[in-house]
């Protein structure tokens, strides 16, 4: 954590793959083996759910959330880019320019007025993440996300920041690795420990 | 004409031209910020430097030693332009990463963002990454310098295409730069920001996101809009224009360079009138006599209760209705039967409707609706003291009369009519019964005279965008289209017949006004612009220009333009 900066992206690393690896044999095997000694074992290795919740690793696409940034504001600055990269057209962003007569906002020129995700049509993929620029909006591994009705399952701006509250305060902020590459228009690349991926090592590079 | 080079691509330029221009012959992009068809040449921003050398009659080739300006050198017979060398390459990588050298790359708020020529041409002929190490130069955004214009300091690369707009295209001269070298800077003179009625013009001119419509801030980002070609309903001018639209709204107004029409221009009235579109009081369901509403869907739900998602169609008993009812008005008389073709209809439309009329008993009177004058033609560039220039030096109008189509329509009246009868020479008469009058004006044309010289006629029928004292009490009313909504063909004040494509579904019940005669007339097929102007073309011996169909992009010139009327 940065004095100035308050860190919003959790970097992790990627294990490195050998050329054993590589080709997956020593996995099958293990899994096989793994099977093999549940089958024959005779102890019941169903999952207690929900008695018992199941550990989810940090980089689960699960519900979303809106980061803030340093002042405690909404980080997003309305750019669009995820409502673009959607595939399930499930974000709607209403741009508004910012207050510039209130010196919370004096330094910004734009931010999302309203900003809805419906949970319920995205399909988890992630490209919002991925899309972007400012790491504004990012996947949790909270999975068990449950409603009464429609309406309640779209999630407004405000609750999608009050999942980065509850996030961020329970340890569970969402990692990245450098699959996930940064874009470059972000601080946290930067500042991170290893700052962006050199080009062509990104997933489509 | 002259032979010129480009890339080794011969081609026939003319003599006027530049090598940008040359090289567009050749189908060869010269990267360009500053240079603007239509304003003077300063070749500051130095993005379209070039090679050009000469081909001599006997076959070599010699080549300038140094790069020079595309835009600000002519070219001549046998004038060779290279873009494609290593130096023109490296230059022009040079003088982005000297642009961009102060740019905050705030691309994700900027409004320019996807129709942005330094992410263009950034894209296609810069290199990647800035060498700069020093911080940038952070400048303050300037909200002041127009009602409609915001100014984003930042981004401005200084090409200087708004100075020189309001200089040489509106000469207002609000604009200029102040400060030198890197702490250049667009700006006003305190107290006198740019609220000249050209104004919207200097945003489209702005190559990069600088300067950005205050209207348009922030609403879309412009890769969701889609844009239909069509023509300002402002003025007898009739600038072609793009319709900007997203999901059935129209955000913004955009010019379409159109060299017959208006040049590359548009004024503030048009770019930023189209707001009545989306107005709330819109006409939106058809009625027939005032109180026994048609709303066939809201009556069927209301009976029954269950069915929301009953789409009858509330015009087919409308239309069959107005059908007898006109039919039985000429019956009983036919010289007291007026239609009222409004100088907002297009060709097609007037034609459709006065065929439909007379084709049912020739005695069927028709008239030409009131036609908005307002004030005076208004020309640019103005004088110091804000006076209009001399007649040949004219470089934008805006005209008085503040309709689309008058000379179509009249040349519509003057086929199925003989001359052209104006609604107050009819309603002065006295002698008429019935009525049917077409509006699709943005303001109220219903005046209290022309209330009153109406009177109580046996049937009158209104088929018009917006409410008004005769929709009130007509005995059918038709809700109709804006231009925004509909196919057509537009006369400009000279006789430039354009066609405007419709952009936006109409609101609510309300269809496109040929949609509704091509039903009312009961003709058969869809409404079909491009089958009609030949069919027009066909029949009315003015237009047959028209024959052509499709108009293309700037439109033809029909023999209807008698000499201009100037209001001044």
């Amino acid at each position: 954590m940065t004095t100035k900066k308050q860190k919003t992206v959790k970097w992790g690393e990627e294990p490195k793959i050998g050329w054993v690896e590589a080709m997956y044999l020593p996995a099958i095997a293990s899994g096989v083996a793994t099977a093999l000694k549940h089958a024959f074992s005779g102890k019941p290795t169903t999952r207690q759910y929900p008695d018992v919740e199941p550990e989810i690793p940090p980089n689960y696409r699960g519900v979303h959330r809106l980061n803030r940034d340093e002042a405690g504001r909404v980080k997003c600055v309305a750019c669009y880019m995820c409502q673009t990269a959607c595939p399930a057209n499930c974000i709607e962003i209403i741009a508004a320019p910012a207050p510039k007569d209130d010196p919370h906002w004096k330094d910004r020129d734009k931010f999302p007025e309203t900003f809805t995700i419906d949970e319920l049509r995205c399909i988890y993929c992630g490209m919002c993440e991925e899309a972007c620029p400012v790491d504004a909006i990012e996947l949790t591994s909270i999975y068990d996300l449950t409603g009464m009705t429609r309406a309640e399952m779209v999630f407004d701006k405000e609750k999608l920041l009050s999942v980065f509250d509850e996030t961020s305060t329970t340890g569970k902020d969402p990692i990245r690795t450098h699959r996930g590459a940064l874009g470059p228009a972000s601080e946290e690349a930067a500042s991170a420990k290893q700052g962006p991926p050199p080009p062509g090592r990104g997933r489509h590079g | 004409m002259a032979k010129v080079i480009v890339n080794d691509i011969e081609v026939e330029a003319d003599a006027k031209d530049n090598c940008i221009l040359a090289a567009r012959k050749a189908g060869v992009e010269i990267p360009h910020y500053c240079w603007h068809e239509s304003l003077s040449v300063v070749a500051s921003c130095r993005m379209c430097l070039v090679e050009v050398g000469e081909k001599k009659p006997d076959g070599t080739v010699v080549m300038g030693p140094k790069l020079v300006p595309g835009c600000q050198t002519p070219v001549k017979e046998g004038t060779v332009i290279r873009t494609d060398s290593a130096k023109v390459k490296t230059t022009q990588q040079m003088t982005l990463e000297l642009l961009l050298l102060n740019h905050p790359l705030d691309c994700s708020i900027c409004d320019q963002a996807g129709e942005c020529y330094l992410q263009d041409y950034t894209y296609k002929y810069g290199k990647a990454q800035s060498r700069l190490d020093e911080p940038k130069l952070q400048r303050v955004d300037k909200y002041h310098i127009g009602e409609q214009i915001a100014l984003f300091t930042d981004r401005c690369v200084m090409c200087t295409r708004c100075v020189r707009f309001t200089r040489e295209i509106s000469g207002t001269a609000e604009l200029q730069v102040v400060n030198r070298g890197s702490h250049e800077e667009i700006d006003v003179f305190p107290s006198e920001p740019c609220n000249n009625k050209l104004a919207g013009n200097v945003v489209d001119l702005c190559p990069v996101g600088a300067l950005c419509s205050k209207d348009f801030l922030y609403k879309k980002r412009v890769w969701w809009l889609k844009n239909a070609g069509s023509v300002c309903t402002g003025c007898s001018t009739g600038c072609s224009i793009h319709v900007d639209q997203n999901e059935d709204k129209v955000y913004r107004l955009r010019p379409r360079e159109n060299p017959l029409a208006q040049g590359h221009f548009m004024c503030d009235e048009g770019r930023f009138g189209f707001k009545y579109i989306h107005d709330e009081r819109r006409l939106k369901t058809p009625k027939v006599n005032s109180s026994a509403v048609i709303d066939t869907n809201a009556q069927k739900s209301k009976t029954n209760g269950t069915s929301d998602l009953n789409f009858a169609d509330p015009w087919l008993e409308v239309l069959s209705v107005t059908r007898t009812k006109i039919k039985e008005a000429i019956k009983t008389d036919a010289r007291g039967f007026v239609g009222v073709l409004s100088p907002f209809m297009t060709l097609e439309e007037a034609y459709l409707l006065a065929s439909y009329l007379k084709g049912l008993d020739k005695r069927v009177r028709l008239a030409l609706g009131p036609v908005p004058v307002v004030g005076k033609d208004d020309k640019y560039p103005k004088g110091p003291k804000g006076e209009s220039p001399a007649q040949e030096k004219v470089k934008f109008t805006i005209r008085a009369e503040k309709c689309p189509n008058r000379l179509g329509v009249e040349a519509i009246l003057k086929h199925f009519e003989g001359e052209v009868v104006t609604l107050e020479q009819v309603a002065s008469k006295g002698d008429s019964t019935a009525w049917y009058f077409v509006g699709g004006s943005s303001q109220g044309w219903v005046t209290e005279a022309t209330d009153r010289a109406v009177g109580k006629p046996s049937l009158l029928i209104v088929q018009d965008i917006f409410p008004s004292p005769l929709s009130e009490r007509a005995d059918v009313l038709l809700p109709s289209a804006t231009f925004a909504e509909r196919d057509g063909t537009y006369v400009n004040h000279s006789g430039l017949a354009q066609a405007a494509h419709g952009a936006v579904r109409c609101p609510g019940d309300a269809r496109a006004d040929g949609r509704i005669l091509m039903e009312l007339a009961e003709r058969k097929g869809l409404f079909n612009a491009v089958a009609l102007r030949k069919e027009i073309a066909l029949n009315v011996p003015s237009l047959s220009a028209l024959a052509v169909g499709d108009l293309g992009d700037h439109g033809v010139g029909v023999a209807v333009a008698k000499k201009e009327v100037v209001h001044s």
